[in-house]
């Protein structure tokens, strides 16, 4: 009898989540309908990612990145983070180094392109110029840290081909897993397993495979906050180096988006004036 | 033990019930044995070092805060003897981007995929030194390449050869180390990229080499062992057992005996976790050339009762009876000398020690219950032949007992030359050569310190003392500086030193104008270069490798040519002092790396087997003081029982002068075997001084007629079996066997040319009688 009871109380209790994301696919379901196979849907989930994170101009936020080695020793950096957004092509950024103290003040101007080379410029201030750095490296690590410049930047649809893979929750929440291939050749990955947020459709957890298709990195995003009620931002992201051991944290504060910057805040000659 | 009524009820029963014995021995064989398949040969270096091992700690922390620098290097060597021709180039292309599938694989340097820099204006071109836009057919941009890498310190020495005759395609590899099938894999995987790529192009050998090779030759070097030299020696026992005991079902009961004393020390071995390194896999080897002795006793006993005409099974309680106290002291003096292998500072040691103590004590146990069980069951016949051992004993004694004080001093004669020379024996050894030049490893090794780059190396973590410190101008200076010395060194053959890159981006940010070719003068200047270039490096090719999280410290590496221990701690002990000398703004914790981990285990080793020797040496004499119910005879025998492991160690003086690791064992080991020459032949002689009331020369002529044959035979055995170990391809092995055969050589010397002699002496000075007495008072 009283089996029967708890049983039947736990099984109400399940239902009420499994309403809620019922709903959720109920809602999602034009949108999927007209994705047949999985790589159509994979597609359309990052167009409707890509959709929903349209239109916020520009951005400012600072960054604070924290370095740990296999030993547990750490090392701080601190950053101060523009962006524009530009579109049908890959972000302008602009990133004000603030620390360590031999860096301070160097600014780095990247603009960053889904199929070619990014541009990039980087203003020396014990130089007192800006040199533009000409290379086809993308995957390399940002500041020493576990990051690589792309991991962090926008991630433009054309960057990948897609695939969707299954739904899942994590850590309670619903996701798509999608698989992510890098289409541009000098890319450091073969592939990046996603865990997207259906409410939010931003990223949870993404895992890199590296060329010889082992698991690389584990990149979590969490404590998203949503801007201007529609924008969601994570203030952290932690990403671990499962080969090296290396581990570093990206704390993101001062969220701005729509601010007053323009496109000439990130033009070369601005390098300079950047403080 | 002690009572022979017991041993004789003990061992009547046992020729009675010879089945029940089988069943119960077999059984217990077959179940311990099972451990075997738990062992696993093992593939990582540093299963020589202990947890606490300083120099691996050392290293240890090195590599966690840079990277851990295991490697696989294919040597591509075209046979146009030019690297920089088309078809090289673009193998080092196509292999540079197949290395990257190689298991674990974190990084891969190679000409081609060099991040070159050069300056275009105001604009820094960073690129691969050949990339998809170079046009390796064009002979000027081959012309281009050439001198670009022949200029580059980074490059030259370390992955391009001087004559440009061999280049390196280096694979750092990151292994997990949670078991020995990791390096198995890379190296498969290692070789068959190599043989894919040797067929398609012909005129290109490629060879390998590097840590993960070492560790494989780790494990290449036991299999061989096993499959080579344990059935070599088993051929040679049943040879030697054949011609000792004339007697088919003695040689083949004894067979039985030593084949389960393997499998049951292996298969404990196994259950306990030890895993298979060149050292435990010449256990085998040893239990069997011990496990022998122990048989021979007692067949031979046998054997002989028979002929004077006892029937089998009574033949073999006598047997039995007269053996057992001395077989089962043997047996635990030379448990007793292999355990003192757990002082050892390097595990395989205490693997070894452990599996053939515990073969050896199964040996015993079997020799006791097994052999006389299947010898019962068994028909044997006896040779009527006269022995022409006996007879050669006999004249052996005559002269002993006739020459007796010339011998006393001919012996210390020859003792005391011998001991003389035992300072020339230095404590060195070259870790390469630990394998043989029939280990491809070794040959590859050889091949690349003479031909490209060096594989040993020191490490130095120099730190700069505050977090971005390493951009403070006078510290890059003196490392600058410390680098020149380095390369000033007549061992050095590359020195990798942030300073190159820093030197090259000075001048790259100065539109490559080569006045600029110096350090940067300013903290900021050369920090804000270092972010500059790290910006621009692709995945896996960053510095990560060779400097710390917090810029405190940077990573320094010298690749030195094939040196000796001493060589290169002396090396080691240079380097540091100029740092301490010139550098004050450098703090050194010292060098670190696996050749310097190799360098200091032999010395190491042999201190910590210092206490074990010793521990072994008091604890096998009170069991000959007690088992020979004798202090003074027990103090004597010490004599015989240290003198050959001294005088092997001079004549290695003589011979080849140089100890290393696999010598420091010796004494301890052989302490435990060769006690029981003595053991033998001082209970014969004391049996005839006691219960036979002989005088001197009578006992030394009855200990002669009667442990003679059989410690002559048990020698041979022990020898051939040692000489076998003597043919390993791994150095170690190979030079124990060898020390080991001949202490064991001299031990039968000391036994019977100089213990016996001094035996007379000592007892003609007292009356029989009164010296019986005296020995006889337990």
């Amino acid at each position: 009898m009283r089996k029967t009871k708890t049983g039947k109380l736990s099984a109400v209790n399940i239902s009420l989540p499994g309403l809620r994301a019922a709903c959720l696919l109920f809602a999602l379901l034009p949108m999927v309908a007209q994705a047949e196979t999985p790589q159509q849907k994979g597609l359309a989930i990052a167009l409707e990612a890509d959709r929903r994170d349209t239109g916020w101009q520009n951005q400012t936020a600072s960054l604070k990145m924290v370095l740990r080695n296999r030993h547990g020793q750490e090392s701080v950096r601190q950053i101060r983070n523009k962006a524009l957004e530009v579109d049908g092509d890959g972000d302008k950024s602009l990133n004000i180094f603030d620390s360590p103290r031999d860096i301070k003040g160097t600014a780095f101007l990247s603009y960053t392109h889904a199929l070619k080379p990014d541009e990039q410029w980087l203003y020396l201030p014990a130089l007192k110029r800006v040199k533009r750095i000409s290379s086809n490296n993308k995957s390399g690590p940002f500041m020493g840290s576990e990051f690589a410049y792309e991991d962090f930047t926008s991630q433009e649809v054309k960057k990948y081909r897609y695939q969707y893979i299954r739904d899942e929750t994590l850590d309670g929440r619903d996701t798509f897993v999608i698989e992510r291939y890098p289409v541009y050749k000098y890319s450091g990955y073969t592939r990046l397993l996603t865990w997207l947020d259906k409410e939010m459709y931003q990223p949870l957890k993404v895992e890199f495979y590296d060329r010889k298709k082992s698991l690389l990195k584990t990149l979590t995003l969490s404590d998203y906050q949503q801007y201007l009620g529609q924008y969601w931002r994570p203030r952290q992201m932690h990403m671990v180096n499962h080969q090296t051991k290396k581990s570093t944290d990206l704390y993101w504060t001062d969220y701005h988006l729509k601010t007053a910057l323009n496109r000439r805040d990130f033009d070369r000659n601005s390098l300079k004036r950047a403080r | 033990m002690k009572d022979p009524a017991a041993v004789v009820r003990y061992a009547s029963w046992v020729v009675r019930h010879p089945w029940i014995v089988i069943l119960i021995t077999l059984l217990l064989v077959m179940a311990a044995a099972s451990g075997g398949r738990l062992l696993v040969f093992n593939t990582d270096y540093r299963v020589f070092f202990s947890d606490d091992n300083p120099q691996m700690l050392a290293f240890d922390a090195v590599e966690e805060q840079y990277s851990k620098n295991d490697n696989v290097m294919f040597m591509l060597v075209p046979k146009g003897g030019d690297v920089f021709n088309q078809q090289t180039l673009e193998v080092i292309k196509i292999l540079s981007e197949e290395a990257w599938q190689l298991p674990y694989s974190t990084r891969v340097d190679s000409l081609s995929n060099f991040q070159y820099t050069e300056a275009n204006g105001d604009e820094l071109v960073v690129r691969h030194l050949i990339d998809d836009e170079t046009d390796l057919g064009d002979v000027s941009q081959r012309r281009k390449i050439r001198d670009i890498a022949l200029a580059e310190p980074i490059l030259l020495n370390r992955l391009v050869s001087q004559r440009a005759h061999v280049t390196g395609v280096n694979v750092t590899v990151q292994l997990p180390g949670e078991n020995s099938a990791e390096v198995l894999q890379v190296a498969a995987f290692a070789r068959d990229l190599a043989s894919r790529i040797e067929t398609q192009y012909p005129d290109i050998e490629i060879r390998l080499n590097g840590m993960v090779f070492m560790n494989n030759a780790f494990s290449e070097a036991s299999q061989q062992d096993m499959k080579g030299l344990i059935p070599l020696s088993f051929g040679v026992m049943i040879l030697i057992l054949g011609l000792m005991t004339r007697s088919i079902s003695g040689t083949l009961s004894t067979l039985l005996v030593i084949i389960s004393s393997i499998i049951v020390g292996m298969g404990l071995g196994g259950y306990i976790g030890f895993p298979v390194t060149p050292p435990s896999a010449s256990s085998p080897i040893i239990i069997l050339t011990i496990a022998i002795a122990n048989c021979v006793h007692i067949i031979v006993t046998m054997l002989h009762e028979m002929r004077t005409g006892l029937d089998k099974k009574s033949a073999i309680v006598e047997s039995l009876r007269i053996n057992m106290q001395p077989v089962f002291i043997t047996s635990i003096t030379t448990t007793l000398g292999f355990l003192s292998m757990n002082f050892s500072d390097v595990p395989p040691f205490q693997h070894l020690g452990n599996m053939v103590a515990m073969g050896v004590v199964t040996s015993f146990i079997l020799a006791i219950s097994l052999l006389p069980a299947v010898m019962s069951l068994l028909p044997a016949r006896v040779c009527e032949t006269q022995n022409d051992e006996t007879h050669l004993m006999h004249r052996l004694s005559d002269f002993v007992v006739r020459q007796q004080h010339k011998l006393i001093w001919g012996m210390t004669l020859a003792v005391l030359l011998l001991v003389a020379a035992i300072p020339r024996n230095e404590l060195n050894d070259v870790f390469v050569h630990y394998f043989d030049q029939s280990i491809e490893f070794r040959q590859d090794a050889d091949f690349m310190a003479e031909n490209l780059t060096g594989l040993y190396v020191i490490d130095y973590s120099l730190n700069s003392g505050q977090p971005g410190n390493i951009s403070d101008p006078q510290f890059l200076q003196e490392v600058e500086a410390f680098a020149n010395w380095f390369r000033a060194q007549p061992e050095t053959i590359h020195v990798n030193s942030i300073t190159d890159i820093m030197r090259r981006l000075n001048k790259n940010m100065h539109g490559d104008d080569p006045r600029w070719f110096r350090l940067p003068q300013e903290r900021e200047l050369a920090a804000q270069y270092l972010l500059l270039y790290e910006m621009s490096l692709p995945y896996g090719l960053d510095l990560n490798n060779q400097i710390n999280v917090d810029k405190s410290a940077i990573r320094f590496t010298a690749s030195l040519q094939t040196l000796s221990s001493n060589e290169l701690l002396a090396l080691e002990r240079r380097a540091s002092g100029w740092l301490a000398a010139n550098a004050p703004h450098i703090i050194n914790p010292g060098g670190s790396s696996t050749s310097l981990m190799f360098a200091h285990i032999g010395e190491r080793n042999i201190i910590s087997m210092l206490t074990g020797t010793t521990l072994a040496l008091i604890g096998i004499s009170l069991i000959l003081i007690f088992a020979l119910r004798s202090l003074k005879i027990g103090l004597i025998s010490m004599l015989p029982n240290l003198v050959p492991a001294a005088m092997g160690f001079g004549l290695w003086g003589l011979l080849v002068g140089e100890v290393g690791l696999g010598l420091s064992i010796v004494a301890g080991m052989t302490l435990g075997i060769v006690v029981d020459d003595t053991v033998h032949l001082l209970s014969k002689y004391l049996r005839a001084r006691r219960e036979k009331n002989l005088d001197g020369e009578g006992a030394v002529r009855y200990a002669f007629r009667d442990a003679g044959v059989a410690l002559f035979t048990t020698s041979m055995v022990l020898v051939c079996g040692f000489l076998i170990l003597a043919l390993s391809s791994f150095q170690l092995n190979a030079n124990m066997g060898l020390l080991t055969a001949i202490v064991i050589t001299f031990a039968l010397l000391a036994d019977f040319l100089l213990l016996l002699p001094l035996l007379m002496q000592y007892d003609k000075k007292q009356p029989a009688t009164a010296s019986v007495k005296e020995l006889c008072h337990a």
